[in-house]
């Protein structure tokens, strides 16, 4: 597609295509990066944007969301589900401001997200002008990298270098602010150059084989190494490169929940999840383990429980994108800098094919532990309500583990993460680091327009549903097929839960009212249903997935559930409770 | 001196203790593009982290087009290490060091303005400034202006000395340091691409060489 087929003719006769506004300079850029699909919402100072827009509306996809923050996490979840960089438009001020949780997740979770915000013209600047408000240095700290244009001449290069940052390196969000006389102001079109190199940025660095020699080493002697996995495999696109490794070297491997759907969940060496709610065997064996591969994580402290108790008997190999994660939290023996897409590749070249029998044995052992006393009962009730776990291994008897699954904060999105099946990557999406309440649905609606083949299915609770609920408009506008799955308990279950047992039941705050999820979702003309009884679970879930376009499940589940195994905060990660 | 120490070969990933348990002063050296916004960006790192920077200079390097800040604070090596590379990871960063006082020659510059007829009547001011080596910048018949060049403990002893002499105003500039095994940026920047694991040929050819590179 070349970009004047689709300037308006007007513009193609009069200038001949020697001059274009410096809103049709953005979506020039845009269209030369490859984007499809923009999550926005206008307002007065980007309102020359989208009246350029409205001469690209066959080109690119506009989605109008019903808050920023919904912009981005729909950007989040189309970059997640689909490994492209995801695109926002919002106006200055409020449409700025709002877009900052969306930001501060893309930030700690690595996703690669452009935001273009417009702007007050320039010589308001610093004028406290209507809806001016210092969108550059409140994102700072939220944004890999922001920049304030001021004249058209700069967009082009503004935005190939917002692109190149964005998904190089350790990927991160980005965001341009647009001026609106810059927006407005006309210039001599010259053809868009991207960007690959910038001369103060070193996305990755060229690999050094040295200490990879001697991870090989350690690797090669080790009677009990355990690989720990995150979402650098995923990001770096080495899931093949990772599993050669795995299986070469016969390593037991566990991931974090943003790492989870790197490797099927039934993966021989896939151990399972690490963490506060993580597997038995993980937790407990990090610290047996000899050899810590830990490979594109960063060793949150929800993955670590108490650091001067992690892993001390254990050598330690680290490899990472970004030099500032090694040595941050857990000191390494071994630090590999690099993209592991290269990096690993090189290791399995030096290892030695292993099996490690009475090692992966000892995992099996914990798991058949953790099965009897959690899991069995979480999966397979008899009686009583219905288990946030039941409704899990339903949805996977179903779709077989090759929807996309979407998750919220807090309870359900633990159990989400420990029982959902994937048997492929890019298929749990879900806010790690900043732990965003609300990112599920809107998150989902951008996974779906990322993957549009594949069945996703937002899981999320009834408090943070109700949190970014309003996207219910862009579902039913946009007309995106999401699955959306209520776990209903009445209580803000996480904090309830950790009340409960840190605070002596006394349950402040938690008790959560909702409205009919179902009528709400028909009057955005959504069909949905209530299940309250075990027994017309499945056909419920059924009735969801074969549904034609979006559909709204909410199901009630237990009151005061927990979800267990939990390492307490500030206990070790051997000193996880199975009840 | 730096994140990566030269002289002892040691990686940038060794595990070794750097004995820096205590706290103690540091100068950060931090090379970067001459840009609007990247001193927020660097002050975020500390603030975020609840530091004080107790001394802040940006000035030209002797590259055109990229700055040099110099950074004080007080904190453990340990923390000072991590500091650094958060700083590192800011695009518009090249290159961050960090040293000892013992690594770094360093000044302060500072100017005071007293009374001119105090000067001229006591003759145990004018002993004073002598010894402190101080230059006279301005003379009017109202009042002096001296400065003096130094470390901060030599410029505070004079504003003592000079109090009882109705002192009127003082100032002191942050601190610039040069490193003292640094042979300037481009050297340091090839010491580090020999040993370490970032190297990146590519960019130093690049440095300096304004066309050739995408720069805003």
């Amino acid at each position: 597609m070349l970009v004047k087929d689709v300037l308006p003719t007007k513009t193609k006769q009069a200038e001949t295509l020697t001059k274009l506004s410096g809103s049709q300079m953005i979506l020039t850029a845009l269209m030369e990066e490859g984007v499809s699909t923009i999550f926005g919402y206008p307002g007065g100072a980007i309102m020359p944007l989208y009246d350029a827009l409205y001469d690209f509306n066959d080109h690119l996809n506009h989605i109008l969301v019903r808050h920023e923050q919904g912009a981005v996490h729909a950007a989040q979840g189309y970059a997640r589900a689909s490994g492209l960089t995801g695109i926002v438009f919002a106006t200055s001020g409020p449409g700025a401001t709002n877009l900052v949780t969306g930001l501060a997740d893309a930030q700690i979770d690595s996703t690669p997200i452009v935001c273009i915000t417009g702007q007050v013209y320039a010589h308001l600047l610093g004028t406290d002008a209507f809806q001016e408000t210092d969108v550059i240095n409140i994102t700072a700290p939220v944004t890999k990298w922001n920049y304030q244009v001021t004249d058209a001449k700069e967009i082009p290069e503004a935005l190939a270098k917002a692109f190149y940052i964005a998904r190089s390196g350790r990927p991160g969000p980005v965001l341009i602010d647009i001026t609106k006389n810059a927006q407005l102001q006309i210039e001599e079109f010259s053809p868009y150059k991207k960007c690959h190199h910038i001369r103060s940025y070193r996305p990755s660095p060229k690999v050094r084989i040295e200490p990879i020699q001697q991870a090989a080493e350690l690797i090669n002697q080790a009677k009990k190494p355990f690989v720990l996995f995150g979402q650098g495999v995923i990001l770096g696109k080495a899931e093949q490169e990772f599993r050669s490794f795995i299986e070469k070297t016969g390593i037991p491997s566990a991931w974090t929940i943003l790492g989870d759907s790197a490797i099927p969940t039934d993966h021989p060496l896939n151990v399972g999840m690490l963490g506060m709610h993580g597997n038995y065997g993980p937790n407990v064996l990090t610290n047996q383990c000899d050899v810590l591969i830990a490979i594109g994580m960063r060793f949150d402290d929800r993955v670590t429980g108490r650091l001067d108790k992690y892993a001390k008997q254990a050598k330690i190999i680290h490899m990472d994108i970004d030099p500032a994660e090694i040595d941050k939290n857990v000191k390494a023996d071994i630090g590999i800098w690099g993209d592991c897409k290269e990096t690993l590749p090189l290791l399995s070249e030096l290892v030695k094919p292993n099996s490690h029998q009475e090692w992966l044995q000892l995992f099996a052992d914990h798991d058949k532990e953790e099965r009897q006393t959690v899991i069995h009962q979480e999966l397979n009730p008899q009686s009583g309500e219905i288990t946030m776990g039941e409704v899990i291994r339903n949805l996977n008897e179903l779709t077989g583990g090759d929807a996309i699954i979407v998750t919220d904060v807090g309870q359900h999105q633990m159990v989400a993460c420990r029982y959902a099946k994937f048997n492929s990557s890019r298929s749990n999406i879900t806010s790690g680091g900043l732990g965003t309440m609300g990112f599920c649905l809107p998150a989902a609606i951008g996974a779906k327009f990322g993957a549009p083949e594949r069945t996703v299915v937002g899981i999320v609770g009834d408090g943070g549903f109700q949190m970014t609920l309003q996207e219910l408009g862009t579902i039913m506008q946009s007309k995106v097929d999401v699955k959306i799955v209520i776990l209903n308990n009445r209580f803000l279950g996480m904090v309830r839960q950790w009340q409960q047992l840190f605070n002596d039941k006394r349950y402040s705050s938690v008790n959560i009212e909702s409205p009919d999820f179902v009528a709400l979702a028909k009057a955005y003309r959504i069909d949905g249903q209530l299940v309250e009884d075990r027994n017309n679970l499945n056909e419920a879930l059924k009735t969801m997935l074969d549904n034609k376009g979006s559909y709204l499940l909410e199901i009630l589940v237990g009151k005061e559930n927990n979800v267990f195994p939990m390492v307490p905060q500030g206990c070790s990660v051997s000193e996880i409770r199975l009840k | 001196m730096s994140d990566i120490n030269i002289n002892q070969n040691t990686s940038l990933f060794s595990k070794e203790d750097d004995g820096s348990e205590t706290k103690q002063e540091y100068t950060f050296t931090v090379y970067s593009e001459n840009r609007i916004g990247i001193l927020s960006r660097i002050a975020i790192i500390f603030s975020k982290r609840k530091i004080n920077i107790e001394s802040l200079n940006t000035s030209p390097s002797e590259i055109e087009g990229i700055h040099r800040f110099n950074i004080v604070i007080q904190e453990t090596g340990e923390v000072v290490k991590k500091l650094a590379r958060q700083i590192e990871k800011q695009v518009e960063v090249l290159k961050v060091y960090y040293s000892t006082n013992d690594q770094i020659i360093w000044q302060e510059l500072a100017l005071y303005k007293v009374p001119t007829d105090v000067i001229a009547e006591k003759v145990e001011v004018e002993r004073l400034l002598h010894q402190f080596g101080a230059t006279a910048v301005v003379i009017r018949k109202d009042y002096t202006v001296f400065s003096v060049t130094g470390h901060k403990e030599e410029t505070d002893r004079l504003v003592t000395a000079l109090e009882p002499y109705s002192l009127i105003e003082f100032v002191r500039s942050a601190r610039v340091a040069i490193i003292k095994n640094s042979r300037g940026f481009h050297e340091k920047l090839k010491e580090f691409e020999a040993l370490e694991p970032g190297e990146e040929v590519i960019e130093n050819e690049f440095l300096n060489k304004g066309d050739d590179v995408f720069t805003m």
